[in-house]
């Protein structure tokens, strides 16, 4: 019979299975059990409640205030089950914010993802001005988003923004590109990729500089003569594992604007540029109603969550073909 | 195909220059090896040669061209490289594949989906798939082509790598330190695939290597290059039996020569430890060194006393390393029999044929010596 202080899990399973034939040393062995389980309870018990404080908590009461009919500062608040999920389907202004929202993360992700790739791509080949372009992309993703759309409300001001100014320069007309129904989600989305550029090419350079060289040179001496072939053969498939994460790093950024529709359009004009993390905050905050915003924001968790699982499938497919 | 002619070939990285001037001329078909010590600039003279790396000065031209200006994809040279540089995302079929498919397929032919619909790349591949499975065979790698790099040992990447250069028509194969990073065996069993395989393509080898051994093993000439020279070229006999350089006696051959410290009297006898040999020569007067293989050593009789201070037995032969009494000269001599080793600290007397003697001035040159002819009937006698 193996000794009851067996310490790997064979021997545990061993003990376990003779029990019934000679108890009392199988209730030694299940009492020193319980002692290990417990320790290992003990040990991840910081980290779990970190967890669920943190974590797990606030989306429980998320999806539980969802539930309710709670106002932010009321003294009480009752149960209306699917009440509030029923107000926002029939509500055109959460249609709206959800189209706006889609329609921003279709055009922003492939114009930030690109251009990403493609900044960073010059970055590497020209190595002269190297730290110089690197600090000019970057500084969007240091600098304060609020202070930069300071920045970009001016640059797009009808009468003295220097958009405008240039768009004269060249003999077209002006523009009041946020004020503008047909075109202030989109100045949102030129605004978003220039935000997401920056960070979008330091990912790419990190992972263009652990290339190996090597690669390139085989591929040169195989017949890769265009720089259009090598980057198929070497550059985009020893990209993917970083293109992934950046399109989905990506996404989730922009699923989540909100400060630049905040601070240049407030949604508007007439609901044309309104999101979906901008109606929640307008419906938590303004208008303090807590659980419709709550119900929203399970709608905005449940895209993110979606991304995520696509993430996680696709870098599994990564590991497979690295 | 094709003869490679390099003429005073320089290379500088950041002021420091690596390639102090090589020529070298290579002929159509021939396997010859580059090899010198480590960091002496084998690998940069390699690129060179494949235009990886564009020289600071000189010129390098393939079949009597000038290939300087044509770019390395153009210059059609195959390269096996140390690291065997293998796309890790493309199984091993495709590895091989890579080079015919730039070759034969057109831009539009190898996009991703479009170029998969066309019926000429249906041809093509074809064609492709039949020259990889002719490789494969070759190369006893059929059951390894749906496998990723990294799903395959050091051998096997070898061989892949390999077969990813020979696949097409290159001119010439260039090989940069190709079994390296195999283990001992394998590297060993590997020389004679690759002495095979140029016998078989009959084509044009450049192999660098740190390794005398692969060099001696493999090639029909070796270059020998020190500090970014081309020191010496030759038939592995010549570079041998014959070194015109200290260095290259010194870097050629296992266990290494021996080198006794000697001096070229007055009148032109040449003496070793201090011991008169029945040498001349013509050359100034002076310290020189005297260089003599460790297969050449005969240990019973001789005018040297020494003293066994080490022994290494290979099983099939062994190797004596002994002091010489009176002096810190170390050095080797090899016995056929291991079982006549005798034990350490045993004293010894030793000697060796007048024939056997390599002479190098204080600069390291050759110096030719003349063996006394009074004493011609008894020339294997010592002193
Ligand atoms: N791209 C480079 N930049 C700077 N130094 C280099 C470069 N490539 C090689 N060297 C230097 O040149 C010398 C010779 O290198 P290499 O040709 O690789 O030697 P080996 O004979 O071992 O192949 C080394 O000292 C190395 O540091
Ligand atoms: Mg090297």
């Amino acid at each position: 019979m193996p000794s009851a202080c067996g310490s790997g899990p064979l021997s545990d399973a061993a003990t376990i299975d003779t029990a019934a034939v000679a108890a009392p040393a199988a209730r030694a062995s299940l009492r020193k059990r319980d002692q290990r389980a417990l320790t290992a309870y003990g040990l991840v018990a910081p980290a779990f409640t970190l967890m669920l404080l943190m974590l797990l908590g606030p989306l429980a009461s998320v999806i539980a205030l969802s539930f309710t009919d709670y106002q932010l500062g009321a003294p009480a608040f009752s149960w209306i089950g699917l009440a509030n999920y029923q107000d926002m389907f029939a509500d055109r202004v959460f249609w709206i914010s959800l189209r706006n929202t889609l329609t921003y993360v279709v055009i922003v992700v492939p114009g930030a993802v690109t251009l990403g790739l493609a900044i960073a791509l010059l970055i590497e080949s020209g190595a002269s001005l190297r730290g110089l372009y690197r600090t000019i992309y970057f500084l969007p993703v240091m600098a304060t988003l609020i202070a930069m759309a300071v920045v970009w409300e001016f640059m797009l001001h009808p009468q003295f923004g220097l958009v405008n100014g240039l768009l004269r320069g060249a003999g077209l007309p002006a523009f009041s590109w946020l004020q503008d129904r047909s075109t202030a989600l989109y100045a949102l989305c030129a605004i978003g990729i220039w935000q997401a550029v920056g960070f979008n090419m330091v990912l790419f350079l990190a992972g263009l500089v652990s290339i190996p060289k090597q690669l390139y040179e085989a591929a040169e001496i195989d017949g890769a003569a265009s720089a259009w072939a090598r980057f198929r053969l070497v550059t985009w498939p020893m990209l993917a594992p970083v293109t992934t994460f950046v399109i989905v790093i990506s996404g989730i950024r922009s699923f989540q604007v909100f400060d630049t529709v905040h601070i240049l359009t407030k949604g508007g004009p007439s609901k044309s540029s309104e999101v979906l993390i901008h109606t929640m905050y307008t419906e938590g905050f303004e208008f303090f109603r807590s659980g419709y915003g709550a119900a929203l924001t399970v709608v905005f968790l449940v895209f993110v969550l979606l991304l995520t699982l696509i993430k996680a499938r696709l870098a599994d497919r990564g590991v497979q073909t690295a | 195909m094709a003869t490679i002619e390099l003429s005073a070939i320089r290379k500088s990285f950041d002021g420091t220059e690596i390639l102090r001037g090589v020529d070298l001329r290579i002929e159509n078909g021939e396997f010859i090896s580059l090899v010198g010590p480590s960091g002496c600039g084998k690998s940069t003279l390699l690129r060179v040669i494949a235009g990886l790396e564009p020289q600071s000065a000189g010129e390098v031209s393939i079949d009597g061209i000038a290939a300087d200006g044509i770019r390395p994809s153009a210059r059609n040279l195959a390269m096996v490289f140390q690291s065997y540089a293998l796309y890790p995302h493309l199984s091993a079929f495709d590895n091989i594949a890579v080079p015919l498919r730039m070759r034969r397929l057109s831009a539009i032919e190898r996009l991703p989906l479009v170029g998969a619909l066309l019926p000429s790349r249906r041809r093509k591949e074809r064609g492709i798939r039949d020259d990889v499975a002719k490789v494969a065979e070759q190369l006893e790698i059929a059951h390894l082509l749906g496998r990723k790099p990294a799903q395959l040992s050091g051998g096997q990447r070898q061989r892949i790598a390999v077969g990813r250069a020979i696949v097409r028509q290159p001119v010439a194969f260039l090989f940069d330190e190709p079994l390296s990073n195999l283990d001992a065996k394998l590297r060993v069993h590997m020389r004679a695939e690759l002495a095979q395989l140029h016998r078989r393509l009959n084509a044009t080898f450049v192999y660098v290597t740190h390794d005398q051994a692969e060099a001696m093993t493999m090639s029909s000439r070796i270059a020998v290059m020190i500090d970014g020279e081309l020191v010496q070229v030759g038939t592995p006999t010549d570079i041998y039996d014959n070194p015109r350089d200290i260095r290259v006696a010194e870097f050629v051959g296992s266990p290494k020569i021996n080198v006794l410290p000697g001096r070229i009297r007055e009148g032109g006898r040449i003496e070793a430890l201090g011991v008169a040999l029945r040498l001349t020569s013509s050359a100034a007067p002076g310290a020189c060194r005297i260089g003599v293989r460790p297969e050449r050593i005969e240990l019973g009789s001789g005018p040297f006393a020494g003293h066994v201070v080490h022994a290494e037995n290979m099983g099939s032969e062994a190797f004596l390393h002994l002091g010489v009494n009176g002096s810190d000269v170390r050095l080797v001599a090899r016995i056929d029999d291991p079982r006549r080793l005798p034990p350490i600290a045993t004293p010894v007397s030793f000697g060796f044929a007048m024939d056997a003697v390599r002479a190098f001035n204080a600069e390291g040159k050759r110096i030719e010596v003349e063996i006394e002819h009074a004493e011609r009937v008894r020339e294997r006698a010592i002193v």
